[in-house]
């Protein structure tokens, strides 16, 4: 093009999307959710590509597990989620005790699901603090609810510390049981602290909710229709923001969770903001389980099996058996075959995250750069379960 | 966007270069031995640059030069080490408790450290989480990107040494395979307070660093 | 639709699979199936169409070392509860099988971790490349014959 010196030409701009620019939302970048690469194709401010690549954080589990026992390998499984690692030891626990028929006495069953729901809310604080923070700005306001969330999600590591040792990965669940009982006082501790929670969650709501600026970036914001979210196979909150009334702990009850009464959240309009409300709704939710587990529980032993006293101790026979868990970010599963030794033939995990991420080149085409980080934050990836 | 010029081509199309990541350099290199000598020379921008010698040299041949370098060189130290900035680079699940540590209750803005998204205003690279082999070269990428003085701090069993992956196909045997490490931070993953040890560590480090072409060597008060 | 009603079903249409029943308390009250691999496909999208079974949960092979490969997948009716694990034995020597994603657009990534780490190629896949594992990755390591702690060098 060039343009002559005494000879006046008019230029029209013309943006009918001639030219596309391929942007790289890298392995390391701020939204703080992990090692994940989207290759994004855009048209001005527009995404009309996504290529996500994954696998940075590929930790071998399924290989290594069938080098590991039935003894050692829950508190590696704790690794997949992390940020939820008790329900994540809980899908391989069940799975090796559904294959050697192993009773798990009520006591460890009541144990096992209050912990598990004590692990649910302080992931969804988690979540919570990041995706604000994600759509607000590390230095600007987004950092006001990540601060606060993390100031609750501390005392719950409190209360998995006193019972475990550990803050973030712990090794609670053994097959046959768990490995540790509640110290004394612990449940007087648990309530206290659920009771700030159920007040807190409301302040936290009261700045969110109304907020103009919150529903703008979360109102009708990633989409995801019905037959979209069964196809694909995402679950958890995902799903029931989506209107589909499916929830593992109510349709097919395990370790127990028939005895507790709560109610399973579901909103229809499949964006942003209705998997926000999914999960606020599923705090309340947890706090009533809490609170009947602690009330109900039962004595008893909390483990069925001994005491280990040889890393090769626990031996399941032939057989197969693929158990779920409703984790905090969906189903997660656990497919086990086991051939009679010590260790497993072959172990497959069905990362919730997984086929959670699988969601994202349908429906972020069409939303602009700011909308990729808002709907990556309410998918709430966590890249131990995606890569495994 | 097209520019539309009477006469000309109806739209002229610019296309940018497709970016195409380089094939890693080890290809070129014959073995592991040769690798880890390339690691081992330090990175030459801890040594002054040639200006800065002559003027130090200028300072020396005065009476009393050395105590103005000295003192130079302590306060400089002590305003390098208030204000270490670290590239959030959280891989696995020590980036959970790093995200804890720089959070409410385990707060290191007090010791003046603002984590910074972008590498190319970091000085601290805390690798928190697994190295895999896929993500060795980005992990090298981000580090080259950051300006001297650097420092990394290997955070949590995975990054020290392969840590409960070791034997995995994917998983490097430790960060100081690919980067040169200042502090290792041991746990799984290491609570707020080993972090803040380490980091406390690395601090002390930093007050000792001199502008002579080597790194300090680590704290002689600790063993 | 009821597990003896799918078994009646399946019986029906599918004269050649082996439906097992499975009602150990982990798994839920479920259907094992192994059909032929020529069949893979068309079940799947029976399993789909009549059986309700529209939630994709998952995909995976099994190495089974001299008897051969073995691909499964899981879906869900989500309605009615029903659970269905579909197998199918690919002989030993063979790699390949149709793909399931003109039936469940989830199968997608699934059947690219099955290629990326036992090297099954699924035909009828729009995109088979490797997902986890960097594309220039030479083996699959999920295969028997490949050792945990193969080293990769540099970083032996």
């Amino acid at each position: 093009m060039t343009l002559d010196a005494g000879h006046t030409t008019r230029v029209e701009f013309d943006y009918s999307g001639g030219e596309r620019l391929t942007m790289n939302m890298g392995p390391q970048h701020p939204s703080a959710h992990g090692v994940f690469r989207a290759i994004l194709t855009l048209e001005g401010e527009t995404v009309v590509g996504v290529d996500a690549v994954i696998g940075y954080l590929h930790r071998c589990h399924e290989k290594l597990s069938e080098t590991l026992t039935y003894a050692q390998y829950p508190s590696i499984a704790s690794k997949t989620d992390y940020v939820a690692a008790m329900t994540s030891e809980f899908a391989y626990v069940m799975a090796a005790e559904a294959i050697g028929k192993i009773e798990v006495p009520k006591r460890a069953q009541y144990l096992r699901v209050i912990a598990a729901e004590l692990q649910r809310i302080a992931s969804h604080l988690l979540w919570l603090g990041t995706w604000c923070m994600d759509m607000g700005g590390a230095l600007g306001g987004g950092a006001t609810i990540f601060l606060y969330a993390i100031r609750e999600r501390e005392t719950i590591l409190d209360l998995f510390e006193s019972l475990v040792g550990a803050r973030l990965l712990y090794g609670f669940y053994q097959v046959g049981g768990t490995r540790y009982d509640i110290p004394a006082g612990w449940a007087d501790a648990c309530r206290k602290t659920i009771d700030v929670i159920d007040q807190r969650i409301g302040e936290y709501e009261g700045l969110l909710e109304d907020n103009p600026f919150f529903q703008a970036r979360a109102k009708d914001v990633g989409v995801i229709t019905r037959e979209l979210a069964e196809d694909v196979g995402i679950a958890g909150p995902l799903l029931r923001g989506s209107g589909v009334n499916f929830d593992l702990r109510r349709s097919a009850p395990y370790s127990s969770y028939e005895d507790f009464s709560f109610t399973v959240p579901v909103e229809t309009g499949g964006d942003c903001f209705a998997r926000y409300r999914v999960r606020m709704v599923e705090f309340r939710e947890s706090i009533k389980i809490i609170r009947q587990g602690l009330d109900k529980l039962p004595d008893g032993p909390i483990s069925s099996r001994p005491g280990l006293k040889s890393v090769a101790q626990i031996r399941i026979p032939k057989g197969e058996a693929y158990a779920r868990v409703e984790g905090p970010r969906g189903e997660v599963g656990c497919y086990l075959i086991a051939d009679g030794s010590a260790k497993p033939y072959r172990m497959k995990w069905r990362g919730a995250s997984f086929s959670n991420l699988a969601v994202l080149p349908h429906i972020i085409p069409g939303h602009k750069v700011a909308d990729v980080v808002a709907i990556m934050g309410s998918v709430d990836p966590v890249f131990g379960e995606v890569d495994r | 966007m097209g520019l539309r010029v009477p006469g000309a081509h109806p739209r002229v199309e610019i296309k940018p270069p497709v970016p195409t990541i380089p094939a890693p350099i080890w290809r070129n290199i014959k073995d592991l031995q040769e690798w880890e000598q390339l690691h081992q020379k330090r990175p030459e921008g801890d040594k002054h640059s040639a200006a800065f010698e002559s003027l130090t040299d200028g300072i020396h041949s005065f009476p009393g030069g050395f105590v103005v370098t000295t003192v130079a060189d302590a306060f400089l130290n002590w305003a390098r080490k208030s204000s270490v900035w670290p590239v959030t680079f959280g891989l696995a699940c020590c980036a959970i408790e790093m995200m804890a540590t720089f959070a409410s209750r385990f707060d290191v803005e007090r010791l003046g450290m603002v984590p910074w998204a972008s590498p190319r205003h970091s000085d601290l690279m805390v690798v928190s989480g697994t190295v895999t082999i896929k993500m060795a070269p980005m992990l090298e990428r981000i580090y080259d990107q950051m300006p001297d003085p650097k420092w990394a701090v290997s955070m949590g069993s995975c990054a020290n040494s392969g840590g409960p992956f070791r034997h995995g196909y994917h998983v490097v045997k430790g960060v100081d395979r690919v980067i040169p490490v200042d502090v290792y931070v041991p746990g799984c993953p290491p609570p707020p307070e080993s972090l803040l040890n380490g980091l406390l560590l690395l601090q002390d480090q930093i007050a000792h660093f001199r502008r002579t072409g080597r790194r300090a060597a680590p704290n002689p008060k600790v063993d | 639709m009821t597990h003896e009603q799918a078994k009646t079903l399946i019986g029906e249409r599918f004269g050649s699979a082996e439906v097992a029943p499975v009602s150990a308390e982990a798994t839920g009250k479920g259907l094992v199936v192994t059909v032929p691999a020529a069949d893979w496909q068309s079940f799947a999208r029976f399993a789909k169409d009549t059986l309700g079974c529209r939630f994709f949960s998952f995909s995976t092979a099994v190495d089974w070392k001299e008897q051969g490969l073995e691909v499964v997948a899981k879906v869900d009716n989500l309605d009615s509860g029903l659970a269905l694990m579909m197998k199918t034995k690919l002989g030993p020597g063979v790699s390949e099988c149709p793909s399931l994603v003109p039936v469940y657009r989830g199968a997608d990534w699934m059947e690219r971790e099955c290629y990326d780490m036992f090297g099954i190629r699924f035909d009828g896949h729009p995109d088979l490349r490797r997902i986890l594992l960097a594309d220039d990755w030479v083996g699959h390591p999920l295969l028997k014959s490949y050792a945990v702690d193969t080293p990769h060098p540099p970083y032996r």
